[in-house]
């Protein structure tokens, strides 16, 4: 489960989160809406732990485990998944390998026996399969040359490979068309189940199409403004963010 | 007369300036010579070899330098054998010319810098306040040289403090000679210093040219060269950049041909954070012309954020020219983006086919093509009357049949 | 692949921090009186009873070396090498070994730790191995199924005396004795390396491997190798050094020969990992070494492959002269410097002949307070019509406290030649170091997996067994170096 409560963070001087509160039992998904600059990225960076951004007050913890404390691997190993709005290109690093240094990453932290290239190999071709995704994704370099598209769409096979219990979605469908969509959305339901929950930030309506949400909550000037089942998504999508900043 | 037989017969006191000055610079000089392929800074340009049977002497008079003098409605600051000519120079408030005894504070270890040092006769200071935008000048050095004769001028230019200038300098002559200058650029802060320069000398002349160019911070210094003049030919060119947010930008082109040997050597330190650097030489080599580019771009440990950025692009255009380029990164600080780029070749088979596949006669090809390869480096050549002193030395090149 | 990768956790279990390749045997050195003189190369000599000719090579060598100055032109400092305070001539004390039985067991397992596969590993591995410990070749394997083909793989000591007239021929042939101040010094002193003759059509079959290993206090070790591909043969050799630690400084001055015949190819690949001296800067290897290859034939082809991780000082230059028409030279370096080291790294291209070409792919990462240099030149000659040649130096710096530097010459006496050259320095992003530990990478397996992908378009050229050792090398050589 994860919880956080009154959390407040700045980029430099500036204030971008006006204290969170925010409670999401496991098995669910949540998803964030809000205006450009609500401050939903900084809010996937900071529970994910990037540099820049300076935690000012409150707290996030995620089964107990206070993750604001720990390095971002660490917050990997605590089954913490974000996928980037812009995934970062590595030149020369091959996408497999990548990604199996990092399943064994996480299993070594877990104290769980790491896997051998064949048995990763056998798996992470499974998963290109069920995303109906092109087979050369696993042999080229880390996000090197992909479009917009297909660097969501290796963040989704990521998040399979590494199955996370807390998957934060950031943005993942800006740039996608209809098909990609589907895709994405088909990766995070096929992890649907009691241990995993999600939070996806989006703009849109279409995403939540695909991904029905338990519970949407819109984030506005750095506060959860409101909070609501499936139909506060399509509200919005009908009459925009005007007027909630106020509230 | 060999150099140092030279220099043991000038009368120091006949000069301006201390004599001791000079004196103390002829030992500098002496300490080293001229400089040799010994020397790495001089690796591919042996000066020793090209000078060993002058016979160097002092101008005397001007002959017809004033000939040559460039047709410009813009003010001239003018040097004829080295002399400030005030009869072709234009007065301007912050213009003082002077007999060649202003003391040069960078690079004196340098051997050419201190043979300069010893013998100037002339020279000029520019002082433009801050914030004026004192226009164009041209600094024209004209040479006629009947013996062989050591022309030594040295310039100082400052440019205060928001302030600007464009410069077109012009170097043309007669004879057999060897014209060695020295200039030396402050640009304080936010100043801006548009600096072109025209090496036109004499088929036979030697050319040697030591720039010092310091940028204080949002300053910027744009500069192109048109190596094309002289028998052997040299343009150094020292850039510091000294504060943050300057910028640098160095054109060069070298059009060269017969014997012609001409060499283009820059040295770039970044000593500041955000600053930038640009360089772009093109060489155009015929006949057994010999071309030399030298590139440094240093990155102190403080320069953080420096954009450096080189590229070095020579045609053979015979099969007995030759190209020799070193362009070297030395890199001391990491968040920086650095690179250099060099290509060698003559011009593309499959191009000149194309051109000539569409009924472009070969030579007309050749000119399409040439003209396309230089205009990568002319490019940056924003002053109208800059331009066209080059696009006619372009244009002259290619009326002698570019070889 | 398997031997190596072994190799590798052997001794990472053996040792933990610090130079994770450095112990030391005790095996009593017969050693040559300190200094050196025309009595030492002639000791040197006589010890290993060398005909009169290779003699007075010495001596003429030794005389030029006499004549001739340190260069001081790359980019490293060090303290005045005293070279009459250093051995010119330490072997095991026991003779040459004729079979494995009878080389010396203290040797044997230390080669154990190292894990070289010197016996049925060997065998697994497919390599043949020419051990040299300090400066006598101690054991050789595989000389049977390759005298089969014809190979002639052995010390160049046996080789003096076993193929004289291919040694008169070919020594000193690529690197002439006077060549620089340490190819001379090595050329009077050379104690002992590997040679290897293909015969012509011939492919050797199985990849030749030498492991050196620096044992000696204050010895200076002076190898001596050549490789000769006769018409229409090729061979691949590994060269892969680990050496025990010490806190004084150890010079090496090692000359290798390449010589390629019409259509031949020769592979060299190298993994150097000797000591590089502490965190401080104190002790490890000075590395002055000449590696040339003569492309002699038509269409041959000399490849020089390297990963250079060790040593307090590189000093190293493997250069392709490209005589034969169509001939071409490849050289695929990753240099990596930490802590105080220095290395000043690179390549001669010489294009003689037409339509020659030739490719340089330089990765140089600079961390701690070291300096790294990527040194070459491109020297294209008026008959090398149609020449080519492709340079790529990219440098990447870890840290805000060392240099990285590229100094390129290019000359081009040829028209119809074409050479292109980029050079390129950046560090590695914030962005991508948070992506990678974003997945669950810690930190220094992020750089790793960085600085691997930085060097792959090098790395990828290794042979498989060399490039899982060099991937962990370098991972391991940049330890500390962040966070």
């Amino acid at each position: 489960m994860l919880e956080i409560k009154g959390l407040t963070a700045t980029i430099g001087d500036k204030k971008i989160l006006r204290g969170i509160n925010l409670i999401m039992p496991d098995g669910e998904i949540h998803a964030i809406m809000g205006p450009n600059g609500a401050g939903k990225s900084t809010l996937s960076y900071v529970l994910s732990g990037r540099e820049g951004y300076t935690v000012t007050g409150g707290s996030a913890t995620f089964n107990g485990q206070d993750i604001l404390a720990i390095e971002p691997e660490a917050r990997a190993a605590a089954g913490i998944f974000l996928a980037f709005q812009y995934p970062v290109e590595l030149p020369g690093v091959g996408n497999a390998n990548f990604i199996r240094t990092a399943v064994n990453a996480i299993r070594r932290a877990r104290g769980v026996p790491e896997l051998d290239a064949v048995a990763f190999l056998k798996e992470a071709r499974a998963a290109i399969k069920s995303l109906k995704m092109p087979d050369d994704m696993l042999k080229r370099n880390v996000n090197v040359g992909f479009s917009g598209g297909e660097k969501k769409r290796n963040e989704i096979l990521q998040m399979a490979l590494l199955k996370p219990s807390l998957a934060l979605l950031d943005e993942t469908d800006s740039g996608l068309d209809i098909d990609a969509l589907k895709i994405v959305a088909d990766g995070v339901n096929a992890l649907r189940g009691p241990a995993f929950s999600a939070l996806v930030i989006t703009h849109y309506q279409r995403l939540l199409d695909h991904i029905v949400p338990d519970r949407v909550h819109v984030l506005a000037a750095g506060q959860i403004v409101r909070s609501g089942g499936p139909e506060l998504a399509r509200e919005l999508e009908a009459h925009g963010y005007a007027g909630l900043e106020a509230a | 007369m060999n150099v140092s037989d030279f220099l043991d017969r000038i009368d120091f006191s006949a000069l301006a300036g201390p004599a001791q000055r000079r004196v103390n610079a002829v030992e500098r000089f002496r300490a080293q010579g001229w400089p040799t392929r010994a020397d790495e800074a001089w690796h591919y340009t042996d000066l020793r070899g090209r000078l060993k049977n002058f016979e160097f002497a002092l101008p005397i008079g001007t002959g017809n330098a004033f000939g040559m003098m460039p047709v410009t409605s813009s003010p001239c600051v003018t040097f004829a054998n080295g002399r400030y000519a005030e009869t072709h120079s234009t007065t301007l408030s912050f213009v003082t010319p002077h007999g060649g005894d202003v003391a040069c504070e960078a690079g004196s270890d340098l051997p050419m810098v201190a043979v300069n040092a010893a013998i100037a006769t002339g020279g000029a200071l520019f002082n433009v306040p801050n914030d004026v935008d004192a226009g164009t000048v041209f600094l024209v050095s004209l040479a006629d040289a009947a013996n062989q004769l050591a022309i030594a001028s040295r310039h100082r230019i400052s440019v205060g403090v928001g302030a600007s200038l464009t410069l077109i300098e012009i170097s043309r002559g007669m004879g057999e000679y060897l014209h060695n200058s020295v200039i030396e650029i402050v640009l304080a802060k936010g100043a801006m210093l548009r600096h072109y320069r025209m090496q036109d000398e004499a088929a036979d002349a030697v050319h040697v040219t030591t720039i010092f160019v310091d940028i204080a911070a949002d300053a910027k210094y744009e500069s192109f060269i048109l190596n094309y003049g002289a028998r052997l030919s040299r343009n150094e060119v020292h850039v510091s950049l000294a504060g943050a947010g300057g910028e640098v930008s160095l054109g060069a082109a070298q059009l060269l041909s017969g014997m012609q040997h001409g060499d283009i050597t820059t040295i770039i330190t970044h000593d500041a954070p955000h600053c930038a650097s640009r360089q772009t030489v093109k060489s155009v080599l015929g006949g057994a012309a010999r071309g030399v580019f030298q590139g440094r771009i240093k990155v102190a440990r403080a320069a953080q954020k420096t954009d450096g950025y080189q590229m070095n692009q020579a045609l053979l255009l015979s099969p007995d020219a030759e190209i020799d380029c070193k362009p070297e990164l030395e890199i001391f600080a990491d968040d920086v983006k650095c690179s250099h780029g060099a290509t060698i070749g003559a011009l593309d088979p499959e191009q000149m086919f194309y051109l000539r596949s569409r009924g472009i006669p070969e030579e007309q090809a050749r000119v399409i093509l040439i003209r396309a390869f230089l205009d990568g480096a002319l490019e940056s050549v924003a002053d109208q009357q800059a331009r066209a002193v080059f696009e006619n030395a372009i244009e002259a090149w290619r009326l002698k049949g570019m070889s | 692949m398997a031997a190596v990768t072994e190799t590798i956790e052997t001794i990472d279990r053996l040792t933990d921090g610090g130079y994770k390749f450095g112990f030391e045997t005790n095996i009593e050195m017969d050693f040559a009186p300190k200094g050196l003189n025309e009595d030492i190369v002639r000791l040197i000599s006589a010890k290993k009873g060398e005909p009169e000719w290779l003699l007075e090579w010495r001596l003429k060598s030794y005389r030029a070396w006499l004549t001739m100055v340190e260069p001081n032109w790359a980019r490293i400092r060090h303290p005045r090498i005293d070279y009459q305070d250093l051995y010119y001539y330490a072997a095991p004390k026991r003779a040459a070994p004729k079979s494995l039985a009878d080389v010396d067991p203290e040797l044997i397992s230390m080669y154990d730790k190292l894990g070289i596969p010197l016996n049925e590993r060997a065998a697994l591995a497919g390599v043949a191995v020419d051990a040299v410990f300090d400066s006598v070749s101690v054991a050789t394997t595989f000389r049977e199924s390759l005298s089969k083909v014809g190979v002639i793989f052995c010390s160049i000591s046996e080789a003096v005396r076993e193929h004289p007239e291919l040694i008169r021929k070919y020594l000193g042939s690529v690197v002439p004795a006077g060549d620089n101040y340490f190819s001379a010094l090595n050329s009077a002193v050379f104690s002992d390396g590997s040679f290897v003759f293909i015969p012509r059509g011939v492919r050797c079959p199985m990849e030749l491997s030498t492991y050196f290993r620096i044992n000696a206090r204050n010895t200076g070790q002076f190898e001596r190798t050549l490789i000769i591909a006769e018409e229409g043969a090729s061979v691949s050799y590994l060269e892969g050094c680990t050496a025990p630690m010490r806190d004084e400084n150890q010079l090496h001055a090692a000359v290798v020969e390449l010589v390629a015949l019409d259509e031949a190819s020769i592979k060299y690949s190298t993994v150097q990992n000797w000591y590089p001296g502490d965190a401080q800067g104190r002790g490890g290897i000075y590395n002055f070494v000449t590696k040339r290859g003569a492309c002699r034939g038509r269409k041959s082809k000399i490849s020089w492959t390297q990963v250079e991780t060790g040593s307090a000082i590189t000093w190293k230059y493997p250069s392709c002269i490209l005589q034969g028409e169509g001939s071409s030279g490849e050289f695929y370096s990753v240099a990596l410097t930490n802590n105080y080291q220095q290395a000043d790294t690179g390549t001669k291209m010489i294009h003689l002949a037409p339509n020659t070409t030739s490719t340089i792919i330089s990765k140089g990462i600079s961390a701690g307070h070291s300096n790294n240099t990527y040194r070459g030149l491109v020297r294209i000659m008026p008959r090398a019509h149609g020449a080519r040649n492709f340079t790529q130096c990219d440098s990447l710096l870890i840290g805000n406290q060392c240099g990285a530097h590229t100094v390129p010459y290019i000359e081009s006496r040829n028209q119809s030649a074409k050479v292109e050259h980029e050079a390129t320095t950046s560090k590695i992003a914030d962005d991508q170091l948070f992506y990678c530990r974003s997945r669950g990478l810690s930190t220094e397996d992020a750089v790793g997996l960085l600085v691997n992908g930085f060097c792959r378009d090098v790395l990828k050229e290794l042979p498989m067994e060399f490039a899982v050792e060099a991937q962990k090398l370098l991972a391991v050589s940049l330890e500390g170096s962040v966070g």
